[in-house]
């Protein structure tokens, strides 16, 4: 699943750029995945200028709980 | 703030306010919707423009520049340094004061601009759209309105919304890191571009001056390429070498599109325009100017549809921007799908270069010599220096 470390996040938006489902949520200065639109296809990870979304291999179901 | 407007834009950014500022010009009522508390911050730019971009919507300003430049400078991976000739001179802004002043000439016409208000979604009624959804300072709200620009950068949903496809490729989406660094050597009127698979793969590192001693340093590179390496190793990776005792004065991330134009523009009573427009120069990545020459077209368009009541007259906006800068923007485009060139040939090219006397060495003449290890970007850069 796909999760976001907001702490290291500059909200710039990269990721909701490339993001195919619109699946992810940015406002001023925090940020989520929309659960239910998201399929794990991993472009947010790679477009994210500063490494701070990462994809761990344990299930593609739910992302709850991966935005804290 | 009412709850019904002929326009609403959605973003503050430069092509969102140049957008409000024309629409108001032509006598529609306009709201500017920003997420942010403040136009102009966060700053997400390199901060470069060229003069003669400028003018056209404002007077050069002190107060908004940090850097006059009339050198342009391209380091090849074996440190060999090209500079073309440049015509005209070019400006390393201050993007925080720069975009209050556009908002500010926008305000003067009349348009209404609400900070912290972030657009959620836009408000549909039998299947038409009739205006936005809002969050304003924690509120949800419901604001009407005939026409909706979305101007709301690279992380673009109203475009979606209303069923235009704007996410880039991966290919066609940079990603990219940048940091203002104090207390460095820096050439105070040189932009500085460097070159190679060391800096960025494809792409290009940049170290634009802001004033004495201190620049914006920062890489772009694909997406498609930061899969292997990301665009804050490649910046701290060279910043270690050449900056190592640089003070860091700020430090942001990006996304800017640099592919063609999205297509269609217009979709019912919904524009857009700037990076959620991909309104950017493919090549270079710039988009600050032809952002607002969107937004300008964009307002205008929108304004002579409320005038004369006829909202299909919004199709006009396509064809006026692919006049003005899409049609050009397709060649850069072609021209940069080709020319990711390897670090022995952009040696080479380097080399080839230098033998041009100082004062033929253009652009074009360097995008020719290039020319030779790509034959097949002939008639793009012939169309793009030549028509």
């Amino acid at each position: 699943m796909i999760s976001i470390t907001p702490d290291k996040c500059d909200f710039c938006g990269a990721c909701v750029g490339i993001c195919p489902e619109d699946a992810i949520e940015l406002m001023e200065a925090s940020i989520s995945i929309i659960d239910e639109r998201c399929t794990n296809c991993s472009k947010c990870v790679w477009a994210c200028p500063w490494e701070v979304i990462k994809f761990k291999r344990n299930g593609v179901g739910s992302a709850k709980g991966a935005i804290e | 703030m009412r709850t019904s407007y002929d326009l609403i834009v959605v973003g503050g950014g430069p092509s969102g306010c140049t957008a409000a500022r024309y629409a108001a010009v032509g006598g529609a009522s306009v709201l500017v919707l920003e997420k942010d508390r403040e136009i102009g911050i966060p700053v997400r730019c390199a901060e470069a423009v060229n003069q003669s971009g400028l003018i056209q919507f404002m007077q050069p300003d002190p107060k908004f520049i940090a850097a006059t430049v009339t050198k342009f400078k391209m380091v090849a991976p074996n440190g060999k340094v090209v500079q073309p000739v440049l015509e005209g001179v070019g400006y390393v802004l201050e993007r925080r004061i720069f975009d209050a002043e556009v908002a500010r000439l926008a305000a003067m016409e009349g348009a209404e601009i609400v900070t912290k208000a972030y657009v959620y979604d836009l408000l549909k009624s039998n299947g038409k759209i009739e205006g936005v959804k809002a969050l304003i300072k924690g509120e949800r709200v419901e604001i009407h309105s005939r026409i909706v620009i979305g101007a709301d950068g690279v992380e673009s949903r109203v475009g979606r919304w209303a069923g235009i496809t704007t996410n880039p490729s991966i290919q066609d989406l940079e990603s990219c890191a940048q940091m203002t660094l104090g207390g460095i050597e820096v050439e105070p009127d040189a932009l500085y571009f460097y070159l190679g698979q060391d800096y960025s793969p494809g792409g290009y590192l940049w170290v634009f001056p802001k004033g004495k001693n201190m620049a914006n340093v920062g890489v772009g590179i694909s997406v498609d390429v930061a899969k292997k390496k990301s665009a804050i190793s490649y910046l701290n990776d060279f910043i270690k070498k050449k900056y190592p005792h640089a003070a860091v004065i700020a430090q942001i991330a990006g996304g800017v599109p640099c592919a063609t134009t999205v297509k269609p523009l217009v979709k019912e009573n919904v524009m857009l325009s700037g990076d959620a427009a991909h309104q950017v120069n493919p090549l270079s990545g710039g988009g600050i100017i032809s952002g607002m020459i969107g937004g300008m077209l964009a307002g205008q368009t929108a304004a002579n549809a409320i005038k004369s009541n006829s909202l299909d007259r919004l199709q006009e906006y396509e064809d006026l921007w692919q006049k003005r800068l899409g049609n050009r923007h397709e060649s850069f485009y072609n021209i940069k799908s080709v020319i990711n060139f390897e670090d022995k040939i952009l040696n080479k090219i380097a080399d080839d270069v230098l033998q041009i006397p100082d004062e033929k060495r253009t652009m074009g003449a360097i995008l020719k010599s290039a020319m030779w290890n790509k034959p097949s970007i002939l008639l793009d850069v012939a169309k793009v220096y030549l028509i």
